[in-house]
Order: C-alpha cells, then sequence, then structure tokens
C-alpha cells in the first residue's frame, strides 16, 4: 500500500527531500533576517551610530538626532525589505568595520575559513574514527577507559582555551610556529609554505575540538555493533577475530558518522568562530565577532545569512549521503 | 546476546583475563554527592569580594602566596578565578533553567495540541525549532549580544534563547508517545479534564526528564557564556566570569605568561566535568520515574 502511495506521486524521495529543503530555504532566511531587523529595532542598538562609526564623534547633536528620526521613520519591515531588494541585486552594503564593501570582504575572507574548516573536519573525523575504533573494539580495557576518559576531558575543553595553550607552547615557549595570523607580516605575497606554517596551529586545534564527538560516537556504535547478532554469527562460523572486528563491528559503526558530520556543521563554525579569534586568521568567522563588537550592522547581517546557507546545505547534504549510503533509510520515512 | 562482545574481546585478547565489572553503585553515588557539595560551596560564596589592584604585584608566577600566581593587575588569580567560576556557575544555571521554562511551554503546547486540532501550532512551533536549530548558537549568540549590548542578562538570555529546542523536543516526544498509554486514557475516561491530564499525569511523567535535561544544559550554557565573555561580548571585568579571566590573559601568554589562560582554563574544564558527572549521576533517577 505504501509502494503504491510513492510510486504514485512524482520524483524519487531523494529528489523530493532536495526540492523541498531548497524551498524551504528561503523561508528560513527570510524569517531569520526579518528577527534580526525587528530586534535591531527594539534594542539599544543606534542604527546611526553604528552607520556612522567614528564619524559620529565629530558630528553634533541635533544633526545626530535629526538623522536618527529620519531612520526611526521607516519600520523594521521596511528597511527589511529594502535590505533584501538590494541584496538581491548584489548589492549587500558597505561594512563599516572593515572599511569595504560587504561581497568584497567576504570574497576575500570566505576562502581562508573554507580551507580551515575542511582540513580540520577531515582531520577529526580520521582522528575520532581511529580512536573510537580503538577504543570501541576492546570494551572495558584500559584503552577504552582512557580513550573515553581522554575526549569527555578533551570535550570539556573550550577551544579558545585550547588555542591559547598551544599558542604558549608551540608559539612563545619552543617558538615552533607563528603565533597568529596566515601570512608573515614583512611580506604581503601569499606564499604556500608560509601559510602552511601559520594554519598548522589552527587547524589542529578545531581539529582536536571536533575529534572527541566522533570519537565518542564511533567507540558507542562499535560497540553496540560488536553485541550484536551479525558479529556473533560471524564467531560461530569461525571468521577470523581480526576481520570480525574491522568488518563487522567498526565499518557499520561508520554508517551513523555520515549524518553526524552533517549534524557538526553548527559546532564546527562556532569552533571556527573562537579558532580564528585566537589566532587572527582572517576569515568570515573573526569577522562575525569584529562586526558585532564593532555594531556593523551590514556585515553581521550578510555573515548571518552565509551562515544559514551553509547549515541547511550541510545537513542537506549529510541526509542525502546517509540515504545513498544505507538504503534502508529513505524507505522507511522517505 | 548483549554480552556477544565479550566473548570476541575476551578470545582475542587473554582468555585468563577476567572481563573486568564496571565500578559505579556504592562508590558513584559518593562521588556525586562529593561533586554536588563542591558545586554548592562555589556557589555559597568561595572567594568572592574585590581586589585592589597593585601593579607592583602584576604576572607573580605561581607560589605559596598565590598559588595560581597573580594577574596584569596584580591581582590573586585564585580568588579571581574562583569568583569567576561562581559567576560561570550562576550563569550556567540561571541559563539553563529559563531555557528548561521555554522548553516545557512550546514543547507543552505543541505535544498538547499535536493531536487535538492544533497541527498547525504544533507545525509553526516545530518549524521554530528547526529555524534556531539552523543557526549555530554561537553565532546566534553573537547576533543577539551584540544588539542587546553586553551585559549580564543579556548573555543569559542570549543562551537561554538559544538552548531551549532540545527540553522543547524531548517535552514534545513524550507527550505524543503517552497519549496512549493506560493511565492516561483511564484519567481521560474517568472523565478527567485536558488541564488535569497535562498537569497531574502528562507533566508529572516528564518531570524527570527535564530535570536531567536541565542539568545536563548546565556546562553547555557555562561553555556558551565563556565563549561570549572570551570573545569580548560578554561580562565586564567587575563581574568577571572565567571566560573574561581567560580572554584577559591573551596578551599575557604572547609574553610568555602562562598561568593567567592556563590555570583559570583548567578550572573551568574541571567546573563543566564536574557538573556532567553528576548529570551522569542523574541519570538512573530520571529514567526511574519515565
Amino acid at each position: 500500500m505504501r509502494l503504491l502511495d510513492r510510486s504514485a506521486r512524482a520524483g524519487s524521495p531523494l529528489t523530493r527531500l532536495v526540492l523541498g529543503r531548497l524551498l524551504l530555504l528561503p523561508v528560513l532566511l527570510a524569517v531569520v533576517t526579518l528577527v534580526m531587523f525587528v530586534l535591531a529595532q527594539q534594542t539599544p542598538f543606534d542604527p546611526v551610530l553604528a552607520a556612522l562609526g567614528e564619524r559620529a564623534l565629530t558630528m553634533d547633536g541635533p544633526t545626530l538626532e535629526a538623522m536618527r528620526d529620519r531612520a526611526g521613520d521607516t519600520g523594521a519591515v521596511q528597511q527589511w525589505a529594502a535590505w533584501w531588494g538590494n541584496a538581491l541585486q548584489g548589492d549587500l552594503g558597505v561594512s563599516s568595520s572593515q572599511r569595504a564593501p560587504v561581497a568584497t570582504v567576504i570574497a576575500q575572507r570566505l576562502p581562508w575559513t573554507l580551507g580551515l574548516m575542511a582540513v580540520s573536519l577531515v582531520l577529526a573525523v580520521a582522528g575520532g574514527v581511529l580512536v573510537g575504533g580503538l577504543a570501541g573494539t576492546r570494551p572495558g580495557s584500559w584503552a577504552d577507559r582512557v580513550a573515553g576518559g581522554g575526549l569527555l576531558s578533551v570535550q570539556a575543553a573550550p577551544p579558545f582555551w585550547t588555542g591559547l595553550v598551544a599558542v604558549w607552547v608551540f608559539a612563545v615557549w619552543l617558538g615552533w610556529l607563528p603565533t597568529g595570523g596566515a601570512t608573515s607580516p614583512d611580506t604581503d605575497a601569499v606564499e604556500p609554505f608560509d601559510v602552511l606554517r601559520h594554519a598548522v596551529l589552527p587547524v589542529l586545534v578545531l581539529a582536536l575540538s571536533q575529534l572527541p564527538w566522533f570519537g565518542l560516537v564511533v567507540r558507542d556504535a562499535t560497540r553496540d555493533a560488536l553485541a550484536g547478532l551479525p558479529v556473533r554469527a560471524g564467531w560461530a562460523r569461525g571468521i577470523p577475530t581480526s576481520r570480525l572486528l574491522r568488518q563487522h563491528a567498526v565499518r557499520p559503526a561508520l554508517l551513523p558518522l555520515v549524518t553526524v558530520v552533517g549534524v557538526r556543521v553548527p559546532e564546527l563554525i562556532t569552533g571556527a568562530v573562537l579558532v580564528e579569534t585566537v589566532f587572527s586568521w582572517p576569515g568570515v568567522a573573526s569577522a562575525t565577532v569584529d562586526s558585532a563588537l564593532r555594531l556593523d550592522f551590514s556585515l553581521l547581517a550578510a555573515l548571518t545569512v552565509l551562515t544559514t546557507v551553509i547549515v541547511v546545505l550541510g545537513n542537506l547534504a549529510a541526509d542525502v549521503a546517509y540515504r545513498v549510503v544505507d538504503p534502508r533509510v529513505g524507505q522507511r520515512d522517505g | 546476546m548483549a554480552e556477544g562482545w565479550r566473548e570476541v574481546a575476551d578470545a582475542r585478547s587473554r582468555p585468563w583475563d577476567r572481563p573486568r565489572v564496571r565500578a559505579t553503585g556504592a562508590r558513584g553515588v559518593w562521588w556525586g554527592a562529593l561533586l554536588a557539595v563542591v558545586v554548592v560551596v562555589l556557589l555559597l560564596g568561595a572567594g568572592v569580594g574585590t581586589q585592589r589592584a597593585d601593579f607592583s604585584q602584576a604576572f607573580l608566577p605561581p607560589s605559596a602566596e598565590h598559588p595560581f600566581g597573580t594577574d596584569q593587575a596584580g591581582r590573586d588569580l585564585l580568588a579571581r578565578s574562583l569568583a569567576g567560576a561562581r559567576v560561570s556557575l550562576l550563569v550556567g544555571l540561571v541559563a539553563a533553567l529559563v531555557s528548561s521554562v521555554v522548553g516545557v511551554v512550546v514543547g507543552g503546547l505543541a505535544g498538547s495540541l499535536a493531536s487535538r486540532g492544533g497541527g498547525v501550532v504544533d507545525g509553526v512551533l516545530m518549524r521554530l525549532v528547526d529555524a534556531v536549530n539552523a543557526l549555530p548558537h554561537l553565532v546566534l549568540g553573537i547576533v543577539i549580544v551584540a544588539l542587546l549590548g553586553p551585559s549580564l542578562s543579556s548573555v543569559i538570555l542570549s543562551v537561554a534563547l538559544t538552548h531551549w529546542t532540545t527540553t522543547a523536543r524531548i517535552v514534545r516526544a513524550e507527550l505524543l508517545a503517552l497519549q496512549h498509554v493506560g493511565f492516561v486514557e483511564a484519567a481521560v475516561g474517568a472523565g478527567a479534564g485536558r488541564w488535569w491530564v497535562l498537569s497531574r499525569h502528562l507533566l508529572a511523567h516528564v518531570a524527570g526528564r527535564v530535570l536531567l535535561a536541565t542539568v545536563l544544559m548546565v556546562p553547555h550554557a557555562i561553555m556558551h557564556e565563556s565563549a561570549l565573555s572570551f570573545l569580548g561580548l560578554g561580562l565586564p571585568d567587575d563581574q568577571a566570569s572565567l571566560g573574561t579571566i581567560i580572554e584577559q590573559s591573551r596578551t599575557a601568554v604572547l609574553a610568555g605568561h602562562w598561568w593567567p589562560a592556563v590555570l583559570p582554563g583548567l578550572l573551568l574544564v574541571a567546573l563543566s566535568l564536574a557538573v556532567f558527572a553528576l548529570a551522569e549521576r542523574l541519570r538512573p533517577v530520571s529514567r526511574g520515574r519515565a
């Protein structure tokens, strides 16, 4: 009966999923930005001072008041509509904290953040599978207990603190690596080796902050798989233990990892915000903090939209990947 | 069947090595009690009192007199860190409580209306949950603090407004699952009104889960608050939390003074591990009721 229902509708479940999410994205973006504009109107946030920046210091009171009155006349909804009207034509406004058009700021900074996040994610997943697999296939052993305690402790350590400790140990004390930035201050050129040296600490700290989650997921899934019927049946048939562990315990444990990666995108961005700030990494995440500190509303709004898009696309990619890897999922709940 | 892995594990390693029994039980309860005492003592105000700045005493390394050393203004870092831990814990507790209240109200509304003609309300509320979850909590928190202006209340609000979704989901799922359980149907059959069933049966039943979720939220809220403070969007110097103290140590670290960053950070890690361990002790209790 369900099968008939399904085939009667247009398109496969996968295309419907993708289409549905992509249609929901504009709605989500509209709501998120609308809430921002309404909040900005209701709160002490002063749009005139924010737009003027330091120029406000040289202006007299009556001029400021007049500008405020004019700004106050237009409601949040009108401002929001005007912002979207401009944004859809490619005009995101000018960033007052970076003194450049918002689009230019994002285009310059986005590659740094994406690079940092991508490499860290790969390292975190690889490390998590290694540690989690080692611990999960030896339940109750000292390796399991050390890994479990270690992963929990690392998870409890905030990334900005780990970053500061790393700066002290490797940059200040040992002097092996630079303390921050992405390029050496004396040259403007972007040299691969120089960037690599600057990237080591941020990438490792971000990877370390994300590793425990993956490690714990893999450990628990491996443990569950070991306790399951397939392993017992394989054991009864005399399949070698090493193969049993590798193919029947660790491999099924990697399945949930695909969704977990997608779910972790927001956490990855959170980590990137902190790590980029600690290491003065010239990415969009540290620009988010800057724009918030200096009340740079146009940049903050654009970056919020960008973050939402990345998170939604990340979740969608994970859902699609999960369906491709495990066909049962699509059958069960479309 | 659940012990299947033991056979594999035992055969792979040494058969004479007995599988270890997990050390929980009586000892676990004592640990939980000890942690609770530590948390309460911290809350009651160890290390309260403002300190005068004395710049001749700046950046003294850890010693018997100053176990954590002194900071850039010559203040004792141990006392400052304990006061900071108290601020962090207070903010975490209040924020977790507020977010739980919001979560119970939203989840309760959605869950109890979902099957009684309020499907639209349920749908709207759950899309709201999706929308809040679609943004990284820290970025959303940054936006909220930037618009409200940094202060204690806006930090608490920012943490609470981003963390209620888990509780809302739990409450809604529990309410939906409980609808056709015998005692609820019996109460309805005996003529109990909607409000009676909701308050006397459903919410009472969910209470254990909500309590656990609230306690689990505290370390999360502490992390969120300290991250905001570290970014300069959190609490000012006179209400310094652990995040503020670590933020102030950034330049000191570059000058080679490690203690203003490392030791308060260790306290922060210990604090969230302690609350987390406390929540783990509560887990069986909350299950007993649900």
